[in-house]
């Protein structure tokens, strides 16, 4: 039961996009089609579950117990890193069309604070390690929807008639506001 | 200056010795900010009981684990000389509006709320957020939750005595959730 | 280099979040607040103007296949040291821009800049473009916060100039109001270096 409040909260109450504000910079840059959205959506869901794991463990069974709770920061980052490198290794076996579309989005999961963000979160929210994965596909999840929805959006508000000046990322901003907006109808669900 | 060749050895030194100097540097910055840290940390606890319990000399401190709830208690008894000053106790809710919320709820040896401060909160700025306020706060002042039947605090809407924050229902809720806990644990603290 | 140039591009022609779009997720998150903003483009810009300087006196000494695990190392280390720093110092500071000091490590500017242009030039032009980014980035997130703070909570750096009591528009401090202020904060920047 718990599980379910946790992937609820994740997915809409506290959308890691438009509640908790991580993960814009590839919200904003892949957006601009469905299919390269749900692309995304996907490697960000294993990335950031993978992430989620490595990191946990590493903080249980090295980080805490040698005292080393402030090499965090640094170790975290660095097993990110290394694993959106894998993650690049394994698209271009697997599917190169895939991994053309990415571009440079790819490496840039790297920096994508959601990543981050969830691999922190997990820690400071005591969660043990099934609570954790699940929080983080959760969120994954939760970014994957608001990435659809959003791509979904600008492909129609590509063709709408926008003043001169907010054409682009202006509008692209004001538009998240509003879904965000939307979002917040879901607060008090759990 | 030329780059250096990204061969296997000359990588792996680079990125050693790039480490190895920012683990030095971190113990280094680590040791000399975790008296201060662990300090401030301090300093925000012993300010909040002062702020609910002005006046007393020694605290001794119990943790105890609430009939309801996640986490455990922490209990404050402050004394001035071998007299009872009265008991801070550090608190929470898991029914906030955006979560947990903690506070530090003084009571007097007779039993009733001094008074209560909120240590950390993440309540919508507007609304959850005037539960900082005296406005709400000082209606717990002098309550002796012993005298209440069921003795549990309830917003009027659940047909208690608290009024709730206008359109905060649910983080006024969540106050009374917390400050129940204190009542309760604390008495089961004084049973033993 | 003019450094006269360097120093100033960071404000206006190339504002690292109003212009380059780098950063965007601490600048939607801190902005709540013209202090939170001022806390959080401070601490960026030390970051900044620190792995500037450090990883152009490194850059030769570095394999360019490591480059960036390189860069990683040397960033995440400053923002470790402004975390502790901070949390020593500024506990209240600290807490209110929670998880976002250390999320200062996967701030698209920081480690943009290392690779465009620490990785690239000597250690002087590197220093002062950390500094001109950072504080052009600091004014930014000041400018947000502080319009988000007067519409949204009726105070300024928290000098309340409407009733004690009284709200302002409330979704302003909210996520929407995030998103929407600094839509138009763009779309504004982006008229003024037109016309500029």
């Amino acid at each position: 039961m718990e599980y379910i409040i946790i992937v609820i909260s994740a997915v809409f109450v506290n959308n890691i996009v438009l509640a908790q504000f991580l993960g814009i910079c590839p919200f904003l840059g892949v957006s601009n089609k469905t299919e390269t959205a749900f692309g995304m959506g996907a490697s960000v869901l294993f990335v950031m579950t993978l992430a989620t794991i490595v990191t946990y463990l590493v903080q249980v069974f090295v980080l805490v117990p040698l005292n080393l709770a402030f090499l965090q920061t640094i170790s975290f980052i660095l097993i990110i890193a290394a694993l959106v490198q894998m993650l690049e290794i394994i698209l271009k076996k697997v599917s190169p069309t895939l991994y053309q579309a990415l571009g440079i989005y790819l490496p840039l999961i790297t920096t994508n604070c959601a990543v981050m963000g969830v691999a922190i979160l997990v820690i400071k929210k005591d969660f043990n390690l099934t609570e954790s994965v699940v929080f983080a596909v959760a969120n994954a999840i939760g970014f994957a929807l608001a990435l659809v929805i959003f791509s979904g959006i600008r492909e129609q508000l590509a063709l709408a008639d926008v003043p001169k000046g907010m054409k682009g990322i202006p509008i692209a901003l004001v538009t998240a506001g509003i879904l965000a907006l939307a979002f917040m109808g879901f607060a008090g669900l759990v | 200056m030329a780059k250096k060749e990204s061969t296997f050895k000359n990588m792996t030194i680079a990125l050693f010795v790039i480490t190895a100097v920012a683990g030095l540097a971190l113990s280094a910055v680590y040791s000399v900010t975790k008296e201060p840290i662990a300090a401030s940390q301090k300093a925000k606890i012993n300010n909040a009981i002062k702020m609910v319990i002005p006046e007393f000399e020694t605290i001794l401190d119990t943790v105890l684990m609430p009939d309801e709830g996640k986490d455990s208690i922490r209990i404050h008894r402050l004394l001035k000389g071998s007299e009872n000053s009265g008991m801070a106790v550090q608190t929470y809710t898991d029914n906030g509006f955006s979560g947990r919320f903690t506070l530090m709820v003084g009571f007097m040896p007779d039993g009733s709320i001094s008074n209560i401060e909120v240590l950390e909160h993440k309540e919508t700025p507007g609304l959850g957020t005037k539960m900082v306020l005296p406005a709400f706060k000082d209606q717990f002042k002098g309550i002796k939750i012993a005298e209440i039947p069921g003795e549990k605090l309830k917003v009027k809407k659940d047909g208690g005595t608290v009024d709730a924050i206008t359109a905060a229902t649910i983080s006024s809720r969540a106050f009374c959730d917390a400050v129940n806990r204190a009542y309760a644990t604390n008495k089961k603290g004084e049973k033993q | 280099m003019n450094q006269v140039n360097n120093f100033t591009k960071g404000f206006f022609r190339e504002n690292p979040i109003l212009v380059l779009l780098l950063g965007t997720c601490p600048t939607l998150a801190v902005t709540s607040s013209a202090i939170n903003g001022l806390g959080m483009g401070l601490a960026t810009t030390f970051v900044l103007f620190m792995s500037n300087v450090f990883i152009s006196m490194i850059k030769g000494f570095v394999p360019d296949k490591v480059r960036i695990p390189a860069f990683v190392v040397v960033i995440a280390s400053f923002v470790t040291v402004v975390d502790l720093l901070m949390q020593a110092y500024t506990p209240a500071l600290s807490k209110q821009l929670g998880i976002f000091i250390p999320l200062i490590v996967v701030n698209c500017i920081v480690l943009g800049r290392a690779e465009a242009f620490a990785a690239k030039n000597n250690i002087l032009s590197s220093a002062i473009d950390g500094l001109g980014m950072g504080l052009g980035f600091a004014m930014a997130l000041v400018i947000l916060g502080g319009i988000r703070e007067m519409l949204g909570a009726g105070s300024l750096f928290g000098y309340k100039f409407i009733a004690e009591s009284a709200d302002g528009i409330l979704v302003f401090i909210l996520a929407p109001g995030a998103f929407i202020t600094l839509g138009f904060l763009i779309a504004i920047l982006r008229k003024l270096n037109k016309t500029s």
